[in-house]
């Protein structure tokens, strides 16, 4: 098994699906000659050419759109938007078009196109590049959302999502690009529908999903080094569908519940975590479940303020401990 | 031209080289972070453009907006201040380099996301227009921006309600790393602004008077009730995009032909300086800026090399105090921050 960065990963899950379907496309500012911002598509350009690796202009709704439409010929365009607060600019066409396409269309079109695009809060980039939205695109029949916590699952979320017949977003992280993990040789395909217990515990399940899983998993090391708490932390690396049976599953063993997320609280992953939690197994609570979340305002440039306003370890320890204690 | 205003504007120029390429150090020293786009190379435009200007104007520009602000007369040690991203800072900390703000300048701000500075600027042309007064909005914008639906839809409201809205491109001829043949099928920007029968020229963008004389003219319009006019400023960027892009996909060559030959600051200073150009050369060019400039060299003596040492120092203890400033300057809180998202809800007044 070789260890591969978050972005080599990426990139090999690419290269493999161009190399062995021709009409797999990928598209974006400047992916191609330039390789991408996070060199997810380094090296492709001058293997597959300017035809299938196309460097746009910046025009998101317009490119997104023209995906769309060259998907509904067969075209597999793999379309990144180079960080997703530019992806609000295409939403008409993510939303309007391609969620609803096959629904409006009694089935007869459909747009198989997958965007991939960086989400989170990296370091100091400001209120309007640093947007979680994760909450935005699951909130939406019709579009599948995935995002990748590991090498691992950037590069099979990928290929699944390449030969899906659903328009699928996948929400990948600004600071995870260069994240080492080992990714098997065989080409393989992560599912698009699941949830993972990345680590087994008996007290109490944190619920992450992309960059808050490693907070998950950090704070449940202190938790069972300094108070004897095992938490059991579960990966939803799949926001829609969420994977009821797995969030209920562990629910009812540890029967305590903590959703850590980067967003904002409003309705986003926990608020949705919650409620399938009280519909599927709200008898088996023994606690309230709690929601760690970041601060309510947009992003603040100030380096202090920017860490204050993201959820840290010791906030999810926190959460646990005065959880236990009810 | 004032000798006075030629000498201004080289002095910005100076400052404005002097205060990006501080910005620089202090980012590789970790005092600021994020996104940090650098000027040099373009300093005529922001210079030439707004020295046309009134202080009634309103200006928009993008995240490569420190000079502009700068020039609009924001001190240097509050826009480094926002840098550093400190209470002092002129958005108090909770912007950063992208998003510079001064309502009381009318500095309506630095926005990061390419193309949504076009309806804002023109909306804000639009309540300009509503309420007949002489003012007129000025919209910065990069030679990338152009292909965002959000640049047509403008254009097109913004010709047909007549709106007082001048469009400046800076055009230095790459989106990050994309050369604009590359992403445009039309690389002449004035040319799209004819599509919506709004009056448009390509200037020369590294030389500062070609852009003041411009934009004099453009304004001159646009405050006659003749609605939007475009200007296309051709410049280059020194440096890469911003501070994370080394900007190696472009030829050395073409860097280095026009830091060579084409440096606006270099251009000003020849132009300003009274050693040059030579009378024979004067006598031998026919073009409106060298006679101008001629005139005024038979008038005064301009700036000796003396003078203009001691402009560079001048420029160079500003910068050195801006630094301090932005250092010494508090730390916002996040009750700053609640405050800036709740504030300014209540008794809203037109500036
Ligand atoms: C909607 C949107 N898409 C993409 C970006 C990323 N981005 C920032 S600047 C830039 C290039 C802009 O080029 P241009 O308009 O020529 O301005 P320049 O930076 O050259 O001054 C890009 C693609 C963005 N900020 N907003
Ligand atoms: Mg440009």
């Amino acid at each position: 098994m070789a260890e591969l960065m978050y972005w080599e990963a990426i990139r090999r899950a690419h290269d493999e699906e161009m190399a062995r379907d021709p009409l797999v496309i990928c598209m974006g500012e400047d992916i191609g000659v330039a390789g991408g911002t996070y060199k997810a598509t380094k090296g492709l350009f001058d293997k597959y050419g300017p035809e299938r690796v196309i460097d746009t202009p910046i025009s998101e709704n317009g490119f997104t759109g023209l995906g769309i439409g060259a998907s509904f010929l067969g075209v597999r365009p793999v379309i990144e938007i180079m960080s997703v607060n530019f992806a609000w600019l295409a939403m008409d066409q993510i939303f309007n078009t391609a969620a609803k396409v096959r629904y409006m269309s009694g089935g007869q079109l459909t747009a198989p196109i997958v965007v991939r695009s960086p989400g989170g809060t990296a370091h100091q980039l400001g209120a309007q590049h640093s947007a979680r939205m994760e909450k935005v695109f699951m909130g939406i029949a019709g579009l599948r959302v995935v995002t990748p916590s590991t090498p691992k699952q950037a590069y099979g979320l990928l290929k699944s999502a390449i030969r899906c017949e659903d328009p699928v977003f996948i929400n990948e992280h600004e600071l995870m690009y260069n994240l080492k993990g080992e990714v098997p040789d065989q080409e393989f395909f992560h599912p698009l529908e699941g949830s993972e217990v990345v680590r087994e515990g008996r007290d109490v399940t944190l619920f992450g999903y992309n960059i808050s899983v490693h907070w998950a998993l950090q704070a449940a090391e202190v938790l069972s080094k300094q108070h004897g708490i095992e938490a059991e932390v579960v990966d939803l690396y799949t926001l829609s569908p969420l994977d009821r049976a797995g969030i209920a599953a562990s629910v009812s063993k540890t029967h305590r519940a903590i959703i850590v997320e980067e967003a904002e609280p409003a309705v986003g992953v926990g608020s949705e975590v919650m409620a399938i939690i009280n519909e599927e197994c709200f008898f088996e609570l023994d606690a309230a479940p709690l929601r760690v979340s970041a601060v309510n305002v947009p992003i603040p440039y100030n380096r202090q303020l920017e860490k204050a306003a993201l959820p840290a370890v010791k906030d999810v320890v926190d959460a646990v401990l005065s959880q236990v204690a009810k | 031209m004032e000798v006075d205003l030629l000498k201004t504007m080289l002095r910005d120029m100076l400052l404005a080289r002097a205060f990006e390429e501080r910005a620089a150090q202090e980012y590789a020293q970790g005092n600021i972070a994020g996104f940090l786009h650098l000027y040099p190379g373009e300093e005529a435009i922001a210079v030439g453009v707004l020295r046309a200007a009134e202080p009634a104007d309103y200006i928009v520009s993008t995240y490569r907006e420190h000079v502009h602000a700068l020039v609009r007369g924001i001190p240097p040690g509050v826009v480094m201040a926002e840098l550093f991203g400190k209470k002092d800072g002129c958005s108090g900390g909770m912007g950063g380099s992208m998003h510079l703000f001064d309502r009381e300048r009318r500095f309506m701000g630095g926005y990061a996301i390419v193309g949504e500075t076009f309806p804002v600027a023109t909306g804000i042309g639009y309540a300009v227009a509503m309420r007949r007064l002489p003012e007129a909005v000025i919209c910065f914008f990069g030679d990338g921006a152009v292909n965002q639906g959000t640049f047509h839809e403008s254009l097109n409201m913004a010709a047909l309600w007549k709106l007082p809205v001048l469009f400046v491109c800076e055009n230095n001829h790459y989106q990050i790393g994309t050369e604009i043949h590359r992403h445009s099928a039309v690389a002449e920007v004035w040319k799209r602004a004819c599509g919506y029968r709004i009056p448009a020229k390509r200037i020369d963008g590294m030389d500062v008077l070609a852009v003041h004389e411009a934009t004099v003219a453009a304004l001159e319009q646009i405050r006659a009730g003749n609605g939007p006019q475009l200007l296309e400023c051709e410049t280059y960027r020194f440096r890469g995009h911003s501070m994370a892009d080394p900007g190696s996909y472009r030829p050395k060559v073409e860097l280095q032909a026009f830091e060579d030959n084409e440096d606006p600051v270099k251009i000003a200073i020849a132009e300003t300086v009274a050693a040059y150009p030579t009378g024979e050369q004067i006598a031998a060019a026919g073009s409106g800026n060298i006679e101008r400039l001629s005139g005024h060299l038979q008038q005064s003596e301009l700036l000796t090399a003396a003078q203009l040492e001691a402009m560079r120092k001048e420029v160079a203890e500003v910068v050195e105090e801006a630094v301090h400033f932005a250092a010494r300057s508090p730390e916002p809180a996040m009750e700053d921050a609640q405050a800036a998202l709740d504030c300014n809800r209540h008794d809203e007044v037109l500036i």
